[in-house]
């Protein structure tokens, strides 16, 4: 099986399918992706089920160097990787099932990008040659570009052209560095350069650039603007594909080029990381609770949520970076869910205004349960994955730095306002109108969307080991090289009594 | 030396030379019912003249004592711009017969193998003399190109502006070599290089400046590009596509030639001048680009803008910024031609030319495949992977970082955002806005062909040229050191 060249397979089969679509009508081409995309399930299930947990640090590995010149077709994965390409394959399918009624003009357009986003985000996952990271990474920007300027709402125009320049804005310094660290290090391979020195002073100015653009694509606060306005106008499988997908790209970025390759610089800045996470998630998360649009809300949650995974990046240790880790996968699910839960209602009443709706658990008793569930994963509630991901990140950044832990704690209890204020709002208290009354609840096909995502939320929530496990051996390899860079703590945990707890939850 | 031997090598311009003189003769006799043939057989002695270079001409060295120079460099050169050439003559038939009403005249295909003779020499120039008459030659067949179309005041009013300000130019470039002989005592490269590597007088550099000075004129680079969008709006299209692709190739190449042969050892005084034009051609080309709304004119821009990325190759002074300036230039002329070619598509229902770029609002819808095509030159214009515009800009930042200019490398790439938003509103203005009346249905499958070429070669695929279209450029480059 090593030798098959699977991840190459992968990436072709949405990448011909795509092109097919082009060429077909509207029914074949929705067929066509949702085949193309479950055939990806299935080899990403093959992936994982021939992944060798605990062996050799990269697998899978496709070494073509020199076929486009300075770079070459290098492939390769990791247990992070593996993960992160999972998660995409999981909730392709599931795009295309949420496009299947609600998208009617220009569908093989449609089917088309998304396709070639999966591609793009496979290859971005997989590729081990930097030049070939920065292409995949940056390309991705097209379809998104055109699924929210062609299919997205009212104000689709604005919110494509200010996704496309912030990302693109960030990106530019991020490659410049680049040809500076291939210059340098003189290799362009991912792995080579993640045990690569650069000089400490050199390294801050690198880190700087490849944060300015794993930081907007994150998003970060204060760069993170974009992200409400792209949400808001992109069509609803858009939305599932960017909170779900995309915004990891920024966290695998962090976790394969920030902490790795510089590491004295991001030891050196972490209480810039620190910062900006704590403002983010108090910040993000009072905005999202004065919100009216169910869309933004649920963006602006997703800025807190990935100031979490960031702080857990940053704490150098093993639970924060696990957590980190599950923060990702849970949030990519639990939102991409969410953002299903408003498509499903949008799609009957076209408007996203939280106060257009109410007592929808009456009429929409399935619906309701599922919305709840959601609800209850994005606050964290234990059971479900969004209580691992946090309790995890929240204990390694308690090492690290007691203060950060603290403001960000805050997410959990804001974050339980917000989400149960949309859901009182939404699903609660009296039918107002008669249209409201008038609505359906879940039909087989949304049923079977919402379902598979509430199974693997409640996987990861119950028994994190399956998830953990291909991961382990390379968070240590990445605590290995960055040990020696890990700053100050301030909580100075002692061990003893703590040990045994600390041991306990990670085995959880 | 003997003749025969001199004669071998410059047997590209000859071919061109003689081809084009018996052609002015057949359609002199012919008149305007010989442009068809007229049109092949120059095409069929542009690709004699790419023949023969296979010949000394690519390898021979110094022809003449030293006036001309044949080496892999100058083949390269002279490829892309046969290769621009030809494409212009070919795509020119139909778009006259649609706007005029009555054919093409033969003297077009006649002047651009002038041009391309003349373009041939620049490139090939191994003293300042050579370097002049070709440009000479070269332009004077482009400013009356650019008129080509005489009862049209917008292609006359195009053709006397880039005259006169070409005039003016070739005034201060001849003013340049002349100081640069009166303080050197040569006009060969050689002699200048010599000149310049031992104690530099101030009037050597004045020379250097002027000269500079001119180059930048004729590659349109910021602050002397004044001309181009005028004349670009204002020339027939096909004669657009031609200044756009050919003349920017031989000026860059000659630039290049100048830069490294003559004035090689005063890198660090012209690279100055060239980092300062390339960002304001980056900057200016960008930002003037956002307020158009013809297209020929945002093409114009774009020309300018791209010339800017070049010369941050020509910046790093080194072979790897030769090479890469070559490799950039390979591109450009796909995605330059491509574009010109899906705006001579844009014409309405009367089949007269349609310029706004308002014109091509829901193309997507009305002509899928021909916006496509569109959006992936603008994509690729935009420098955005995976298309091949990107590997462009990748090679010649690579070759700027190598010689150390960070400054240069990130003001330069950063500012390409700018130039991101002009070009995507093109894609936004065919994608998202609701259709226009669509264009009259394409009547020539040569240019539909063309299109598709160039769009293949532009997209994703192209990367797979990289490996052998970098060896030429490595050996054209290293030509020159």
């Amino acid at each position: 099986m090593s030798d098959f060249p699977l991840l190459s397979l992968m990436i072709a089969v949405p990448a011909i399918a795509a092109l097919t679509c082009l060429f077909v009508n509207a029914q074949t081409a929705r067929a066509m992706a949702l085949s193309a995309t479950l055939v990806d399930l299935v080899l990403g299930v093959i992936l994982w089920a021939s992944y060798d947990i605990g062996g050799a640090q990269w697998q899978f590995v496709e070494a073509h160097p020199g076929v486009f010149g300075p770079f070459g077709w290098d492939l390769g994965i990791d247990g992070f990787a593996l993960m992160l390409i999972m998660l995409s394959v999981f909730l392709m399918p599931i795009c295309i099932g949420a496009s299947w009624r609600s998208i009617t003009t220009r569908v093989p357009e449609y089917m088309a990008a998304f396709l070639f986003t999966e591609v793009l985000m496979i290859g971005t996952f997989a590729a081990q040659d930097l030049f070939l990271f920065y292409v995949f990474f940056e390309a991705g920007l097209i379809p998104m570009y055109l699924i929210i300027g062609i299919w997205g709402g009212a104000n689709r125009i604005y919110a494509s052209y200010k996704f496309f320049l912030y990302t693109l804005l960030g990106s530019v310094l991020m490659f410049v560095a680049m040809l500076y660290m291939a210059k340098t290090a003189g290799t362009t391979s991912i792995p080579a350069l993640m045990a690569y020195d650069f000089p400490a002073s050199v390294q801050t100015w690198l880190w700087l650039a490849f944060f300015a653009s794993f930081a907007v694509k994150m998003p970060m606060w204060p760069v993170h603007t974009w992200l409400p306005d792209a949400h808001v106008q992109a069509p609803t499988a858009g939305s599932v594909i960017l909170a779900g997908v995309l915004l990891k790209l920024g966290g695998y970025g962090f976790l394969r080029f920030l902490l790795p390759m510089f590491p004295v610089a991001s030891g050196d800045l972490t209480w810039l990381i620190f910062a900006l996470s704590a403002i983010a998630v108090i910040y993000t998360s009072l905005v999202a609770l004065v919100q009216s649009d169910m869309k933004k809300l649920i963006a602006y949650s997703s800025v807190a949520h990935m100031a979490i995974v960031t702080i857990g990046l940053f704490a150098f240790n093993r639970q924060g970076i696990e957590g980190a880790m599950i923060m990702m996968l849970s949030h990519g699910l639990v939102s991409g869910a969410l953002f299903l839960c408003v498509g499903v209602i949008y799609d009957q009443l076209h408007t996203r205004e939280i106060s257009r709706y109410g007592g929808l658990s009456i009429n929409m008793p399935k619906y309701a349960v599922f919305f709840l569930f959601f609800t209850m994963a994005s606050i964290g509630l234990p059971g479900t994955s969004g209580f691992v991901a946090e309790f995890l990140s929240l204990m390694g950044t308690y090492q690290v730095s007691t203060w950060t832990a603290l403001l960000c704690t805050t997410s959990i209890i804001l974050g339980a306002g917000y989400m149960l204020f949309l859901y009182r709002r939404v699903a609660f208290g009296e039918i107002k109108s008669d249209d409201v009354r008038g609505m359906v609840d879940l039909s087989a096909r949304e049923f079977w969307l919402l379902a598979p995502i509430a199974a693997v939320v409640l996987w990861m929530g119950v028994y994190p080991e399956s998830f953990l496990a291909p991961m382990r051996k390379d968070v240590g390899v990445l605590l290995a090289r960055i040990d020696a860079a890990k700053p100050i703590s301030d909580s100075r945990p002692t061990a003893g009594h703590v040990a045994p707890i600390a041991a306990h939850a990670e085995a959880h | 030396m003997d003749y025969s031997a001199n004669l071998a090598m410059t047997l590209p311009e000859i071919v061109l030379s003689l081809g084009a003189i018996a052609l002015m003769l057949v359609s002199a006799w012919g008149g305007s019912a010989s442009t068809k043939a007229v049109s092949w057989t120059a095409v069929a002695v542009l690709a004699g003249a790419g023949i023969s270079l296979i010949g000394p001409a690519s390898y021979g060295g110094l022809a003449f004592g030293g006036l001309y120079r044949a080496d892999a460099f100058a083949a390269f050169c002279k490829v892309l711009i046969y290769i621009a050439t030809a494409v212009s003559i070919v795509l020119a038939p139909s778009f006259f017969k649609r706007t005029n009403g009555d054919d093409l005249r033969p003297e077009y295909p006649v002047l651009l193998l002038l041009s391309a003779a003349g373009m041939g020499m620049m490139v090939s120039a191994g003293d300042m003399l050579t370097l002049y008459v070709g440009l000479e030659l070269q332009s004077l067949a482009a400013y009356v190109l650019a008129s080509f179309m005489r009862r049209d005041t917008r292609s006359a009013e195009a053709g006397l502006k880039y005259f006169v300000l070409g005039a003016l130019a070739s005034g201060i470039l001849l003013y340049g070599i002349s100081l640069v002989y009166g303080f050197s005592g040569t006009t060969m490269f050689s002699g200048i290089a010599q000149a310049y590597a031992g104690p530099r007088s101030l009037g050597l550099l004045f020379g250097l400046v002027f000269v500079f000075a001119g180059i930048a004129f004729k590659i349109s680079a910021v602050p002397f590009h004044m001309w181009t969008p005028d004349v670009y709006e204002g020339a027939p299209t096909p004669v657009t596509a031609f200044f756009a692709s050919a003349p920017k190739v031989a000026a860059l190449g000659l630039a290049m030639r100048v830069a490294v042969e003559a004035m090689g050892p005063a890198t660090d005084q012209w690279r100055q001048i060239v980092i300062f034009a390339a960002l304001a051609s980056i900057i200016l080309g960008a930002v003037a680009a956002i307020g158009q709304t013809n297209v020929k004119r945002l093409l114009a821009y774009s020309s300018i803008n791209n010339v800017g990325y070049a010369l941050v190759g020509l910046a790093a002074g080194t072979q790897e910024g030769v090479s890469s300036v070559l490799m950039y230039l390979v591109i450009y002329i796909a995605m330059t031609l491509g574009s010109f070619l899906v705006v001579l598509q844009m014409r309405g229902e009367d089949g007269q030319p349609i310029e706004t770029i308002a014109s091509l609002s829901g193309l997507s819808r009305t002509r899928p495949a021909l916006a496509a095509a569109l959006a992936i030159f603008m994509f690729s214009l935009a420098g955005i992977p995976p298309l091949f515009g990107f590997y462009g800009k990748f090679a010649v930042f690579n070759a700027a970082i190598g010689a150390g200019l960070f400054p240069l490398a990130v003001v330069g790439y950063v500012a390409s955002v700018i130039g991101a938003y002009y070009y995507l509103r093109v894609v936004k203005t065919m994608y998202f806005d609701d259709p226009a009346p669509a264009f009259a249905p394409m009547d020539n499958r040569l240019e539909g062909g063309l299109i598709a070429v160039a769009a293949v070669f532009v997209s994703p695929l192209g990367y797979l040229a990289i490996p052998l279209i970098g060896s030429w450029t490595t050996v054209a480059a290293r030509a020159l050191f």
